[in-house]
Order: structure tokens, then sequence, then C-alpha cells
């Protein structure tokens, strides 16, 4: 049973990511992009890595891929015109791919771990105790400076993209709540007498 | 089980900073940009306090945090570099942000973040405190660039650095992946033992691709072309902080790298340094020579620089390292002396440039010729100057370790390299007089005599100095 979901999603998943190269349509390829994922998920599902699904999931299928989306739409980039070169370079992309796999072909063959690796290696999983149960032990006790700086870091990133991004246009009228709500019938509704037959 | 106060302890000057620039944060979202000045001068006392808990601190070598984490002599030399020079760009950049109208209380705050990232670089203990502390710095740097966003030339800086930096970081994780994968962990010292005996090609794989994402941080030929367009297009003052506190991180990481986790694949990682110590030196003494803009020239002078510390990294062994940290502060004095120089040059309220603009200022401003005439002097390396030295040291432990093409290249690319310091001064002295530079604020011109007095003393009492290098070097072995 196992199997056969392992190829179904292997399957789809490759086919997919197949498309997303080769679609006209910038649209569809971060389409088929987030069914890419979605099996990959799928995968991880298979391999006992439910974590890694969820998180799959939720940050590129949620928000990464849905970001790709935003950028496809409002950036008006002409991928036709982008592709226009793509035979003539093609035999040059080939002849690159070709010297790449051909030295990674090499190092496969003369591939080894190192000889002490199998000691440093991790323990293997204790039964009974999830995935995120483990990650979340070690991630705020062994791990809590690592979290602690990865906090820094996204507060820098925080700060970086207001610093860059944030303008105070002075021209601008903006709503300003506490006026809004200090507004009482009082100071803002005048009563008239309208004198009859002559008008204000 | 040790105290978390104990492990405290070694991580002070990181949770002096951590904790501060918080409070900072805060202080100027209520104020507002009004509080620029209080942030700043705020900020200068944080970095100032962290050196000062450095400096006081008796504490043995320890690696905490489950050895993530590495406080030993060599770290603390070099913290002390980073955030001197980290102070010091602060003090430089008042004046600059005030007349360019960049007074935004976030940069000193993002100083100290990416000050914070460097420590933690320079402690990295293994290989996820590393691309962490890495990130934290480079983040910060990149926005720094961007600084001046109504400028494009500061725009296209923050970009060129930002998409070349995440490339390299991509080379860099996907190097440490390997490195893991192959090494079954990821501290240092555990890679250390799993390559003792040989060293497998895959983790001489991931060994280059981390040798190239750090060559590319701290622009080590051929991997220095994001350089001279981002020293040029960012704000000077930020510059002064890339070429000084950033490099003097880079270089200590990868020291601690290739000596804590690699000392079984010595020939490996020598050829890299050997390498790129070559490629760096003649590139920044060829490609400066045509160079008009005195901040291009200074960014092709750091890529030589760089390549003189590699060559002291490239001996691999104690007096090398003493060699590497003694070219560092050395490098790090001149450079802030240099940019101080750069920031005084602003003719009629706007900042010029060009190394022309400096004609006939022997004239025109006596002193600061002198003082910029001597720092030139030092980048160039003649004797007496400390500039000699910091070149001595690194020749004499490749000279040392049998190296001797590559101590040869060095004196060569020195020489090359001494054509265009020694055209700055001659421009100064004999050309005829370009239009006065309006007077420099007071840190300006202190940064400048200061580092100029620091430069022409050090051959009379090198001692500190000396001693500081040898206790650092000997703690990595």
């Amino acid at each position: 049973m196992a199997a056969v979901l392992f190829y179904i999603f292997a399957t789809i998943m490759i086919g997919s990511a197949c498309v997303v190269i080769f679609a006209r349509n910038p649209v569809h390829s971060v389409l088929f992009l987030i069914l890419a994922f979605c099996n990959g998920a799928g995968l991880f599902l298979l391999a006992g890595a439910e974590f890694l699904a969820m998180i799959l999931i939720v940050v590129y299928v949620g928000a990464v891929a849905v970001l790709f989306l935003f950028v496809v739409m409002m950036l008006d980039v002409d991928f036709a015109e982008l592709k226009q070169g793509f035979a003539k370079h093609l035999p040059l992309g080939l002849g690159v791919g070709v010297v790449v796999m051909v030295e990674l072909g090499l190092i496969a063959i003369g591939w080894q771990s190192a000889p002490n690796a199998s000691y440093a290696a991790a323990s293997p999983m204790v039964a009974n105790v999830s995935n995120t149960a483990a990650l979340g032990q070690i991630l705020y006790t062994k791990y809590a400076v690592f979290f602690e700086a990865s906090a820094m870091v996204l507060l820098t990133a925080m700060i970086g993209a207001i610093v860059l991004t944030l303008h105070h246009r002075p021209n601008v009228k903006r709503q300003k709540i506490s006026d809004q709500n200090a507004r009482t019938r009082d100071n803002v509704i005048e009563i008239k007498k309208v004198p009859f037959r002559t008008g204000v | 089980m040790p105290f978390l106060s104990e492990i405290f302890q070694h991580f002070l000057p990181e949770t002096i900073l951590a904790v501060g620039v918080m409070a900072l944060l805060l202080i100027g979202a209520w104020r507002g940009d009004k509080g620029f000045a209080l942030v700043d001068e705020l900020a200068v006392a944080l970095l100032g306090l962290a050196i000062i808990s450095i400096v006081l601190s008796v504490k043995p070598d320890r690696s905490v945090f489950d050895g993530a984490f590495m406080d030993d002599a060599f770290a603390r030399f070099m913290k002390v570099l980073s955030l001197g020079a980290a102070l010091v760009s602060i003090l430089l950049s008042v004046d600059y942000l005030r007349r360019a109208g960049l007074e935004k209380f976030e940069y000193p705050i993002l100083i100290i973040l990416s000050t914070l990232g460097m420590m933690l670089l320079i402690s990295a203990d293994n290989l996820i405190a590393f691309y962490l502390g890495l990130e934290l710095m480079s983040l910060a740097l990149y926005v720094m660039a961007a600084f001046a966003r109504e400028d494009g030339r500061s725009s296209e800086a923050g970009l060129k650095y930002f998409v070349l930096g995440a490339l390299s970081s991509g080379m860099m994780l996907y190097g440490a992946s390997l490195l893991y994968g192959f090494a079954g962990t990821v501290a240092f010292s555990g890679i250390a033992n799993a390559v003792s005996a040989s060293a497998p090609i895959g983790v001489v794989f991931g060994l280059v691709f981390v040798m190239a994402g750090l060559a590319f941080k701290m622009s080590a030929a051929p991997f220095h072309m994001w350089t001279p367009d981002v020293y040029e297009g960012a704000p000077t003052p930020v510059t002064a902080f890339f070429a000084s506190a950033a490099k003097a991180a880079a270089v200590a990481v990868t020291v601690r790298i290739v000596i804590t986790a690699f000392p079984g694949a010595d020939q490996q990682w020598r050829q890299i340094i050997v390498f790129l110590a070559i490629a760096s030196t003649l590139l920044g003494s060829f490609a400066a020579i045509g160079q008009t803009n005195i901040k291009r020239l200074m960014a092709y002078s750091s890529i030589g620089h760089m390549g003189f510390a590699l060559i002291g990294l490239a001996a691999g062994n104690e007096i090398g390292i003493r060699g590497v940290a003694i070219y560092l502060a050395i490098y790090l004095v001149m450079t802030l002396g240099a940019f101080a120089a750069i920031l005084a040059m602003r003719v009629d309220g706007k900042s010029v440039e060009n190394i022309s603009d400096l004609a006939g200022l022997s004239r025109t401003n006596g002193l600061m010729a002198f003082f910029l005439a001597m720092l030139m002097f030092s980048l160039a390396g003649i004797p007496p100057l400390a500039g000699f030295f910091a070149k001595y040291y690194v020749l004499l432990a490749a000279v040392d370790a049998g190296l001797y093409p590559l101590a040869v290249v060095g004196v060569l690319a020195s020489a090359v390299a001494a054509f265009y310091y020694l055209r700055v001064v001659k421009i100064m002295y004999f050309d005829e007089p370009a239009p006065n530079f309006d007077p420099s604020p007071l840190a300006v011109r202190a940064v400048l005599a200061l580092s100029t007095i620091s430069l022409l003393v050090f051959w009379i009492y090198p001692t500190p100095v000396m001693d500081a290098a040898s206790v650092a070097a000997k703690s990595l072995f």
C-alpha cells in the first residue's frame, strides 16, 4: 500500500514539477508548483515525517507559493520575451548541464562518508514520541540559543522592511481614530432655526 | 549541569547587545526620529559596555550552549575588534546622516544587530550557530547598504549586495548540508573527528562550497565582484562599517572553521586559501590602479588586504594565526582612519569622492594631508608604520610554513599596490589645489588623528596588540 502511494505521489510530483518549467502561463506554473509541494508533503507523511509535511504545506503552500502568485500577477513580466533566446542558448546550456552531470557522476562513484561519521550520527527515534514533540523537546532546551538567534534574525528582517519601505508623506489625509471617537453630538451638530420662506 | 548564570558569564557581551538593542528599539519607536541622537548615544554606550565586559573578563576558555558557542581568547580578540569598529562607525556616521537627511533611529539599531550577528559568528562552534550569526550580520548589512533609499546608487548597492549575498548564502548552506551529511554532526569538533583520518570527497565538496560563501563575505577574489559597486553606492559610514567590522568577523570565522573543523584536511583547505590569497592580492593591487573614485579605491584596497590576511591563514600554524590577528587589528585602524578622511571630504556641504578632489590638500589643509599621507604609507606597508608590521608577520608565517611562492607573490603585489597609495600622496602634495574642504566634525577629526597616531607609534609599543594576538592564536590550537 505504502509503495503504491509512494509511486502515485512521486509521479504526480515529478509530473507537476515538469509542468512548472514548461507551462506557458506563469500562473499555471505557480499552481502546479503548489501541486508539487502538496505531493511532496504526501511523501514526507509516508516517510513518517509528519512535522515536515505540515510545515511544507503551511510555509511553502500557504506563504511562499501565494507570494509567488502575487509577484507573478502584480509584476508585468513578459515571459514570452524572456523565453525568446531559449532555443539559441539551448546548446550552451545543455553543454554546461552535461559537464556538471558528468562531474557529479564522477564524484558519486568515489562517494563514501567519513570513516568515523557513523559514531556521530543521531540515534534513532524513540517509539511513541511524535516528530513534533521530539523537535519541541530539543528546540527549547538544547537549541534554545539558536531559537533566540533566529528570533533576532526575524526582528532584523522586520526592521529592515520597515526602514526601506515606510514612507511618511506629509500631505496625505489620514484617518484619526481618536478624533473620530472624540466626536459627540454636541460639538459637531449645529441646529439652526430656518426662518419660514427665506432659507438659510 | 552548569548553572545558567555560569553560562551567561560567557555570553555576557551578546546578552548586553541583544537586550540593549531591544530597549533601544522601544525608545526609538516611542520617540520617533526625534530620538535619533539619544538612540545613537545609547548605542555607543552599549557597544562600549560590551567591549568593557570582554576586556575585563577573566574567564577560562569554554564552550557553552551544548557546544554551540565558543568563548575563547581568539573569539574575545576578534569581538573586541568588531565591536570597536562598530563603535567608531557609529561615531563617524552622526554628522553624515544628519546632513544627508537620514537621521533615522534604526541606523544605530541595525549596526548593533549586525554586530550581534558578528559576535555569534566569531564564537560559532557549530554549523547552525555559524549560519545564524552570518545571516543576522548580513541581513542588517543589506538593509544598511540601501539605507539612503532616495539615492539610486544606494538602492542599487543594497540590491546587488542582497542578491549576490543570498546566492552565496545558498552555496554555503549547500556546503554545510554536505558537511553534515558526511560527517554526521554539525559540531566543528565532531567534523574534525570525522575527517581526522582521511577526508572523503563529499566533505571536501562541502568545504569548497562553504569556503566560496565565506570568500564572498570577506570579498576575497574571485568572489569580490560586488565589492566596488557596493562600497561606492552605500552611504560612506556604512561602507566604513562594511570594510572594517564585517571583514574582521568573516575572516575570524574562516580561521575558526579551517583550524578547528578541518585540521585533518589541511591539504585541501590550504589549496583553496592559497588560491584566494594569491588572486586577492593580485587583483587588489592591479585593479585599483585605474580607479578615480576613492571609495572604489578603498574597495580594491580591502580586497588586497584580505588577500594578505589569508596569506597568514594559509600558513595554518600558530604564528600564521597570530599574523592574521595582528593584521586585522592594524587593518581596521587603517581602514577606519581612511574612511574618516573620506568623510571629511566635503565641499560646499556636499560630499566629494574623487581622488582629484584631494589635489593640493597639503596647502589647503596641511594637517589632514599629513594624516592621510601617513595612512596611505601605512596601507602600502612602508616601515616603520604599523602597516609594515602587519604584512611582515603574515609573510613571516608564510615563509616559516614553507609557502615561498605565496610570500613572493605577496611582496610583489604589495610593491604594485604601493603605486596607487603613493599616487594619492603625490596628488595631495604636488598637484594644483582643488577647492577647500568644509570644516569637518570633531568625531571625524578625532578618529583620523587617533588612528594615524596609533599607526605611527605602533613600533614603539606594540606589546599589547602582540600579546593579545599571541594568546588568541594559542587558544585555537
